[in-house]
């Protein structure tokens, strides 16, 4: 065989570079990550099986893997919006923080005068709210003064947990409390849970903390869907990410698509807070938006920065939280911080690494051509 | 002989593990996100369920949470299995304890800084203002420049009981000495980040501190290493930090949650488990500050009676000291 043979390569079918090769670095990630396992003296078989069943095995274990799937799909939504435009929004962790904010002031002001049917439209319009004025002022600053937006939006995440740190502990503060958190909203300013519209249907499921915030996520992926490819404003905020150039030379004003491609991306983060605070914790409390900010920037990335791919992300990174947390309540040589590594190798592998692959695909479809 | 000996121990222990076996508890632990290794707050906790464990054989299962979902779902899922009893730590697991205490009456907890008003459910608070204020004293005492520094972690109400308890201490012993204070942070990374606490000491030594108390979880060790490295002096917290770095260790306030732990596992061992609230301050040796051959060198005698003084003070109730959460204020 000459050297030039070896080096044939045909360009993958799509269904390969979609679903394949993310698979094959999904596994590859997990290998690596049963390596780990195996060096801390455990059975990665072992640890596979309890991560599973943990995550999908009960209908307990499928209801909280959605529950962080929800949070994961709003903030890779978020993430996926911002960057069809060619922006970066790091600011998802703070996003979600005030729009968390925004449902809880909400609904502390209106949950003994409101019915929960009012109430619902209320929070996620408040969560939509604070979270996209939220991503709108670094939107504003990179648009009109040139301040870059990953370094902003970075910048408003801590804005916003001071923020929240400050009233939450000097203004918002419950009377007699000794946790920084606020009264409990009253039971009609609580969202369904999934449970307890299935128990209605005659259906019983084990508890979980998944609500009807699914529905909101599903609802906002269609939405997203729709507006990015089947509508004039999601084609101009593609151009502008595309090609700037472009886009201004057929009349559009990119400065304004910043603006708006960010406010949707806030108020899409926002939603974390509609799960968090109105369907889990019913009163607004201190760092409920811990982490998925920037897991939702991973979800994106992972899932291709479409709506289908998202959901598929995002699944992934409930069962990895969900399985994760069971997998450190069965082995207790397991710690959460293995639980981050194999995260952050899975990360890795179908982010940083994700045409380390491509080629030896490539190669076989190639082989596979000429046979 | 000292092999027979070591036969002879070993199976009395063997012996004991297996009588306690007739009223075998299973006990719990659920840690607080700072982690269960964090050299303070909930590595005193695993320090006296650890002491449970070596007295009585009876091994504890524990979980460190990652987020604030995982509480709830760690205190069912344990209840569920039939673990009893289970011990929350962080007042950031009192919402979470109080809806599973709810659904599992016949289940003990013992909430750690935190209060569930359930019959199954034992809250233990501690006065860390009390202790604080020996420490101020120690710090007012020790201190050439007259001025001192508090580094906390997060800025929440339960550490601003710790500074206001200090201040307290330290305005007490001379009113004149003034005090810097800094948060570490606002979110909760704040207790795991001994780089900018460090960075905070040594802002605070640039302006004439030399000595300060941290109250900051993991991120303490940044400031008890400044401390060396600049040659000041540094009080720590939680439990008895003293022994980081002899020299420099001016002594550590107490927090005894090791022995709430340990006292929990052992009433449930041995049938005599009580509900109910428990507030301990340094009457109930729940808070203390730390005098050990560590330390002995930087105590002079005179510090040693003022606080003592001041303790038995406390204690008899002729020195009152502010709790900032009574009133969220600090007014003395």
């Amino acid at each position: 065989m000459s050297r030039t043979d070896r080096n044939v390569r045909a360009p993958l079918p799509r269904w390969a570079d979609v679903a394949l090769i993310p698979v094959a670095n999904v596994l590859l990630a997990l290998l690596a990550a049963a390596l780990i396992v195996l060096v801390i003296g455990e059975n990665p078989l072992k640890a596979v099986r309890i991560m599973v069943a943990g995550a999908l095995g009960d209908s307990q274990g499928i209801g909280y893997t959605l529950y962080y799937a929800t949070n994961y799909i709003f903030t890779g939504l978020a993430v996926a919006v911002a960057f069809h435009a060619g922006l970066f929004n790091i600011g998802g962790e703070g996003q979600a923080y005030i729009g968390g904010l925004g449902v809880g002031l909400a609904l502390l002001a209106f949950d003994h005068v409101l019915p929960l049917a009012a109430l619902i439209p209320l929070a996620v319009a408040a969560a939509a709210l604070f979270g996209a004025a939220w991503a709108f002022v670094p939107a504003y600053l990179q648009a009109y003064r040139g301040s870059h937006i990953v370094i902003t939006t970075i910048m408003f995440n801590f804005i916003a947990s001071a923020l929240m740190v400050y009233l939450m502990v000097n203004v918002l503060i419950a009377p007699h409390q000794m946790s920084p958190e606020s009264r409990e909203f009253l039971p009609n300013a609580w969202l369904p849970t999934i449970g307890s519209v299935l128990a209605g249907l005659g259906i019983t499921v084990e508890r979980s903390p998944l609500n009807l915030s699914l529905v909101l996520a599903a609802l906002a992926c269609v939405g997203v869907w729709i507006y990015l490819w089947h509508t004039p404003w999601g084609y101009e905020l593609r151009t502008v990410g595309q090609s700037e150039r472009a886009a201004v030379y057929a009349g559009v004003k990119p400065r304004h698509i910043i603006l708006v491609a960010m406010a949707v991306s806030g108020a899409l983060a926002g939603f974390v807070g509609v799960n968090e605070i109105m369907g889990v914790q019913h009163r607004l409390l201190l760092n409920f938006n811990l982490g998925y900010g920037f897991t939702g920037i991973a979800v994106a990335l992972m899932g291709r920065n479409h709506p289908v791919g998202v959901v598929l992300a995002s699944l992934l990174f409930g069962i990895l939280s969900q399985g994760g947390a069971e997998l450190a309540f069965e082995i207790p040589a397991i710690t959460p911080e293995m639980i981050i590594v194999i995260q952050g190798l899975i990360i890795l592998f179908s982010g940083a690494l994700a045409n380390m692959s491509r080629p030896f695909f490539e190669r076989i479809f190639a082989l596979a051509a000429r046979a | 002989m000292k092999f027979l000996w070591q036969i002879a121990v070993l199976g009395a222990a063997m012996l004991a593990g297996g009588m306690a076996r007739a009223d075998e508890i299973k006990p719990a632990v659920v840690f607080d996100l700072g982690g269960k290794f964090d050299k303070s707050f909930n590595q005193g906790v695993a320090g006296g369920a650890d002491k449970f464990t070596q007295e009585t054989g009876i091994k504890y299962t524990d979980f460190v949470a990652t987020n604030d979902t995982q509480f709830e779902q760690a205190h069912r899922r344990f209840a569920e299995r039939g673990q009893d009893p289970i011990i929350g730590v962080g007042f950031a697991q009192a919402d979470a304890v109080g809806k599973v205490a709810k659904d599992f009456p016949k289940t003990r907890w013992t909430l750690i800084d935190g209060i569930a008003n359930l019959p199954n459910v034992q809250s233990v608070l501690f006065k860390e203002q009390e202790g604080s204020f020996l420490v101020g004293i120690a710090a007012a005492m020790a201190s050439k420049t007259g001025k001192v520094g508090f580094v906390g972690g997060m800025d929440i109400p339960l550490i601003r009981r710790f500074q206001c308890g200090y201040e307290q201490g330290v305005k007490w012993t001379d009113p004149k000495i003034e005090i810097i204070p800094n948060m570490t942070g606002t979110t909760p990374t704040a207790w795991n980040d001994p780089a900018r606490a460090a960075e905070l000491a040594k802002g605070q030594f640039e302006r004439g501190v030399d000595v300060v108390y941290a109250a900051a979880g993991a991120s303490g060790l940044g400031v008890y290493q400044a401390a060396v490295d600049n040659k000041k002096l540094a009080i720590g917290v939680d439990s008895d930090q003293n022994y980081l770095h002899p020299g420099t260790m001016l002594t550590s306030m107490v927090k005894h949650v090791d022995v709430a732990a340990y006292n929990s596992f052992m009433a449930a061992k041995n049938g005599t488990w009580k509900g109910g609230i428990a507030v301990l301050g340094l009457k109930e040796g729940g808070v203390d500050w730390a005098f050990d051959q560590y330390n002995e060198k930087l105590i002079t005698p005179a510090m040693k009676a003022k606080i003592e003084q001041a303790k038995a003070d406390i204690i008899a109730g002729k020195i009152t000291v502010v709790d900032y959460m009574a009133n969220n204020n600090c007014k003395y």
